[in-house]
């Protein structure tokens, strides 16, 4: 399968020729699938955001291609705003970003821009809210009095009413409490789910990404170091610790036991996944 | 013990516009903090918690009820310097709280606002940096560093204050795992090797399990305040107030959901798997 978005020796250098000149990114090869949920992970200051921000075309390379569907995006202004559209950017705390009277409007501002009918941009704004747990009593409610993660949701609503092709979210759970950051994923799981959409998912949780995807990039000084699936990626624990990075802590547990002489799998990220290895050896050695 | 934050029914809104207050944020809060402890503060979005650290040195007054910082009264605005200096607050942001750009000028900024004379601001420059382990980046420009450096240096900026108490709201929410790991270990040495009392504020229930105590506010109110491990072990209570345990605490309490018997107060992951392994290998 082809990619639905690639990047190919891209290279991004910041101010060029001042003296706060810093190149963010360096020969970055990235692809994500039709249908794929890709996690990227990195330190602060790896390149994630710089490396989101030319996918739908709003940084240029200084060198390099940005490839969807196999078109260069910045071949033309023309294929550069539709590509605007079909790849979807949440930024960090995108609810800084509400501006509008209401919820609604709020939702409507990019389906409008699109310059789509009254009618798709009504049917795309209600879809959207009910993706993201917002119903019709919020959709007229100005979005300065709902809470910090229903304002969240709405702003990630006004991404996902787009309709994008590719969905990145730019750590959408940052400063949430446990049940917000549990919402906003399970509001993203089902847009992917329901939509087959490309969602690229960047965190600092490896928690967050343990549960979630398919596919990791682990971003280390401006380059992919490594990419993988998540048995792949966090059977290397300590490559990992040296780009600042960790394991989930579940994971350590289950590697602490597979040190203390018990017998469980090499791909244990989450709750579940812990309790069911442990009671199948626990039945084992029952069974002996 | 003696107490050196108290606050006496400490109630607080907002005014949603000149002359018309909102809802309450703060509900006649008691809260005690003990001199040289390490306390932990959780709770939803809008619990609270903010509002809490910025009445904490004065930053906000209360609307009901009072805040004592070592007995003086934050409501009097003639010891409001006498507060600062006792109470300094750390908030999420890194960037936000950058001044110069020097990480050395950085860290003297408040100091040199108490007017002290220079060699006394250096002794206390270097003594804070080397605090926070960031001396050997005291030329440094701040904007440059990683996140985790940039909250060090905003904690010596504190410390530089020779503050008693140090209110951080936050401070690793928008910080990597290494990053993390950093203000955390930071932040716990200040307590226990200098021995200026903490109160950090946060979302990572991980970030409490070294606490002496853990408050858990909702709505406005504090509804759990104890331990660590007596907090993280109502793992039912917590899930109502929209919180989580740590990943350790969710996995032995889902193990004894099936049956097995665990004891839920290990915390970090080496306890838990002595736990676990205690358990499946009888």
């Amino acid at each position: 399968m082809n990619p639905i978005i690639r990047t190919e020796n891209l290279t991004h250098t910041y101010s060029v020729g001042t003296p706060f000149e810093r190149t963010a990114i360096v020969g970055v090869d990235f692809a994500a699938h039709p249908g794929e949920f890709v996690g990227i992970i990195g330190h602060t200051g790896s390149g994630k955001s710089t490396l989101m921000q030319h996918l739908n075309g709003l940084l240029t390379p200084t060198s390099g291609r940005v490839l969807f569907q196999g078109e260069d995006i910045h071949q033309s202004k023309a294929l550069t705003r539709s590509v605007r559209f079909q790849v979807g950017l949440v930024f960090q705390y995108p609810e800084y970003q509400l501006f509008e009277e209401s919820v609604y409007k709020d939702i409507a501002f990019g389906p409008k821009n699109m310059g789509l009918s009254k009618s798709e941009i009504d049917q795309r704004v209600r879809e959207a809210a009910a993706l993201v747990g917002l119903g019709a009593a919020h959709l007229e409610k100005s979005p300065f009095v709902l809470s910090g993660g229903q304002k969240r949701r709405a702003a990630i609503a006004g991404v996902m009413a787009m309709k994008p092709k590719v969905l990145i979210l730019d750590e959408p759970t940052a400063g949430l409490d446990p049940r917000g950051r549990t919402e906003i994923l399970d509001n993203i799981r089902t847009f992917h789910r329901e939509t087959g959409a490309t969602v690229i998912l960047v965190t600092h949780s490896m928690e967050e990404i343990a549960r979630t995807v398919d596919r990791i990039a682990v971003m280390s000084d401006g380059k992919v170091a490594m990419t993988g699936t998540r048995g792949e990626i966090f059977a290397q624990g300590d490559a990992l610790e040296q780009m600042g990075l960790d394991l989930p802590e579940i994971t350590r547990v289950a590697l602490r036991l597979r040190a203390m002489g018990i017998d469980l799998p090499g791909d244990i990220f989450t709750v579940e996944q812990a309790v069911q290895a442990l009671l199948a050896y626990k039945r084992e050695v029952a069974g002996c | 013990m003696e107490q050196i934050f108290e606050t006496q029914r400490l109630s607080f809104q907002y005014q949603t516009e000149p002359g018309v207050s909102g809802a309450l944020v703060l509900k006649e809060i008691d809260l005690s903090i003990e001199s040289g402890s390490f306390v932990a503060i959780v709770g939803h979005n809008g619990s609270g918690k903010s509002t809490l650290a910025k009445l904490s040195n004065g930053i906000l007054l209360p609307t009901g009820g009072k805040v004592y910082v070592e007995g003086l009264d934050t409501m009097d605005r003639t010891l409001l310097l006498e507060i600062r200096r006792r109470v300094g607050v750390v908030f999420q942001n890194p960037d936000n709280q950058i001044v110069s750009n020097l990480v050395e000028d950085d860290v003297a900024f408040a100091p040199e606002n108490l007017g002290l004379p220079p060699e006394d601001i250096r002794r206390r420059v270097d003594a804070a940096l080397k605090a926070v382990d960031m001396y050997d980046y005291r030329l440094h420009a701040p904007h440059l560093l990683s996140g985790g450096q940039k909250q060090r240096v905003a904690i010596a900026g504190i410390i530089a204050m020779r503050p008693r108490l140090i209110v951080l709201d936050e401070p690793t929410a928008m910080l990597d795992p290494q990053g993390r790991k950093e203000v955390i270990d930071t932040v716990k040495q200040l307590c226990r090797e200098h021995g200026i009392t903490v109160a950090l504020i946060t979302h990572h229930m991980n970030e409490c399990i070294d606490a002496d105590r853990l408050v858990v506010l909702s709505d406005g109110e504090i509804v759990l305040d104890g331990t660590p491990v007596h907090v993280f072990t109502q793992v039912e209570k917590l899930s109502e107030l929209g919180l989580a345990p740590p990943e350790t605490t969710a996995l032995l309490f889902a193990l004894g959901q099936m049956g097995l018997n665990v004891p839920l107060d290990a915390l970090d992951v080496t306890a838990c798997a002595q736990t676990i392994y205690d358990s499946i290998s009888k």
